[in-house]
């Protein structure tokens, strides 16, 4: 009973807990280092535009001002995050060159002695740009003659030479041919922004030793380490990370945007450089959840078996893509729900357009497809005269059944689930329901050893 | 404009004297004059009461606060609000209550649970959760802020624990 490592059924202090009450927990952007600079971003007023010229003049004599820099500055400025593990191509500029995408952009980092200088000299740069045609849906981007927001020529992210991700099981229309009912639906989501209470953040700082320290609230200490010195072109070796304290993340604390420029300007003036992103950044300019269409077509028999789907979607990338294709990729092996379909076809696009870079936010590419799937299953529902615990459970997968992209599932819990939540929400099953188990199917749950 | 010379109050027993330029906040002071980082900022734009410190006894946003505002007041932080030995009753009830995800918006929970308590020792749910109205949780752990300042004015009230100040 004393054993310290058996916690299950007690309940065991946080160890940050005495550090969050007292505010004695330190993030990134409590690190008060004498000397250091302040970094302000010049960002693009235009969603779509070509850059005919940049002047800082007017900057460099704000008084406290200390450096611009631009894309020429940075050693390799065009990256991908998802570079670290193989996704090409490179396609995200840390600062913008030739072209920019989406408003808010970022285009010439300012280094000034105090914040209120580095906003000064941002607002005196001046651009020189000439607006170009943006779109900002999904269906739009794709139509031949629409703008094109990638350096490649399509707007959208290409899958080993196809415009989709793609999953195949059986034969769709041959099932749509026989089904009783043919059901159909799109789905919109928004986009939608983490908004953690402590923005997004770093700061770096020159060592004696020739390495650079970066204190910073990243949630993927390593990838940041390791986009910044392929950005950088510096060893890993020579940047040492600090971070794990991550005041709310949510997935939006992912992304590689503000320690590379940061460790870049700590070079540049041999000086500890702050890059805090201010509220309305963290709002306007962070990546968001994409926004999503899905359209879905269902075949239905009249005693409510799903025997085909077809799923069609769309996620909006924003300008660049950064976690999103592997939204999309997550997105497909999803798409048919937690339910036993024979013929499934889904085509998954990762859609460029001039809007806010969208990544990671808790369950992407699946929290989209449950919704528009759950839906999709009351429809269905109430079509063929089911209720809509019923529904679920006669098309829920058990274990042995083949899913769309040829796995065979595994551990199926759906039922079980589907039964506890009933129990907990007072719902009274009907006993040929609560009788049923995931065991594999025509085999009795006992056989197999299942509850 | 020249800067000018702010005296005020910092807890019960220390007076401290800044320099600042005009319209500096006393956010800005605490945290990047006086390494009391305890006060944060979320948005510096009035939002999200990560900031809040006592003024006088009574919460306010310090990230919208001149510091000449507070010359001559009274101003608790959490540092000031913490006891030298153990924790707060509202402390230990955030962390009985695991009344936090991230610990971000924390402080300023605290502070504005300090001022409620101070005000209305047997507050009901609904006091708690307007006194809270200013102090966003994006973790969304509401439920157990609310439950562990109610916790707090219990132990408080019950006299188990004297409310440090």
């Amino acid at each position: 009973m004393n054993d310290p490592l058996n916690v299950v059924g007690r309940s065991v202090e946080r160890s940050d807990g005495i550090g969050h009450v007292t505010g004695r927990t330190v993030f990134a952007s409590d690190h008060v280092v004498p000397g250091m600079l302040h970094l302000k971003m010049v960002r693009s007023p235009l969603h779509h535009a070509r850059i005919r010229g940049i002047d800082t003049s007017d900057a460099e004599r704000v008084p406290g001002f200390v450096r611009a820099l631009t894309a020429a500055d940075v050693p390799h400025n065009r990256y991908t995050i998802l570079g670290l593990i193989g996704v090409e191509p490179e396609e995200e500029f840390v600062l913008a060159e030739e072209r920019v995408r989406f408003k808010g952009e970022a285009m010439v980092a300012i280094v000034a002695e105090t914040e209120e200088a580095a906003y000064e000299a941002v607002a005196k740069v001046h651009l020189d740009l000439e607006e170009l045609p943006a779109v900002f849906d999904v269906e739009e981007a794709l139509k031949p003659g629409a703008p094109v927001v990638t350096h490649w020529g399509n707007n959208t992210f290409m899958y080993e030479g196809h415009p989709c991700r793609r999953v195949r099981l059986g034969d769709v229309e041959a099932a749509f041919a026989r089904a009783d009912h043919i059901v159909e639906g799109v789905y919109d989501t928004s986009p939608i922004e983490h908004a953690p209470t402590e923005t997004t953040g770093c700061i770096a700082v020159p060592e004696a030793n020739g390495r650079y320290t970066v204190y910073t609230n990243t949630q993927a200490l390593y990838f940041s380490l390791d986009n910044t010195s392929i950005i950088l072109q510096v060893p890993g070796n020579q940047l040492h990370f600090v971070g794990g304290t991550v005041g709310g993340g949510f997935g939006g604390k992912v992304d590689v945007i503000v320690e590379p420029i940061a460790t870049l300007a700590a070079m540049k003036t041999n000086r500890p450089v702050r890059y805090v992103y201010s509220r309305a950044e963290e709002m306007q300019v962070s990546s968001t959840r994409s926004a999503w269409r899905i359209y879905l077509k269902d075949g239905v028999t009249a005693d409510g078996h799903i025997i085909a789907r077809k799923v069609t979607s769309y996620a909006d990338s924003g300008a660049y893509s950064r976690q999103t294709p592997y939204a999309l990729t997550k997105h497909a092996a999803n798409a048919a729900g937690p339910y036993a379909i024979p013929n499934v076809s889904i085509d998954a696009y990762c859609v460029y357009t001039n809007r806010q870079p969208t990544s990671a936010m808790r369950g992407f590419g699946v929290t989209m497809a449950s919704f528009a799937l759950e839906v999709q299953m009351d429809k269905i529902a109430e079509l063929v005269g089911l209720d809509p615990w019923t529904i679920r459970f006669l098309n829920a997968y058990h274990d042995g059944d083949m899913k769309p992209h040829r796995k065979l599932a595994e551990d199926a819990t759906l039922i079980e689930t589907m039964q506890a939540a009933a129990a907990l929400v007072g719902h009274d099953l009907a006993p040929d329901l609560k009788a049923m188990t995931s065991a594999p199917r025509g085999r009795r749950g006992e056989e197999s050893g299942r509850p | 404009m020249a800067s000018t010379i702010v005296t005020f109050e910092l807890g019960d027993d220390r007076e401290v004297e800044v320099m600042v330029r005009p319209m500096t906040t006393l956010q800005t002071v605490l945290r990047n004059q006086l390494g009391l980082t305890a006060t944060k900022e979320g948005c510096r734009q009035g939002g999200c009461g990560s900031c809040a410190v006592l003024v006088d006894g009574e919460p306010m946003l310090s990230c919208l606060l001149p510091v000449e505002d507070v010359a001559g007041r009274r101003v608790t932080t959490l540092e000031s609000l913490t006891p030298t030995e153990g924790l707060h009753p509202i402390q230990q009830a955030f962390i009985d209550g695991y009344a936090f995800q991230c610990g971000y918006c924390t402080p300023g929970m605290v502070i504005v649970a300090a001022a409620l308590l101070d005000h209305d020792s047997a507050p009901s749910v609904d006091d708690i959760r307007w006194a809270l109205a200013g102090n966003i949780c994006r973790c969304t752990g509401y439920g157990p802020i609310v439950e562990a300042i109610g916790a707090a004015a219990e132990t408080i009230g019950a006299g188990q624990v004297e409310e440090p100040r």
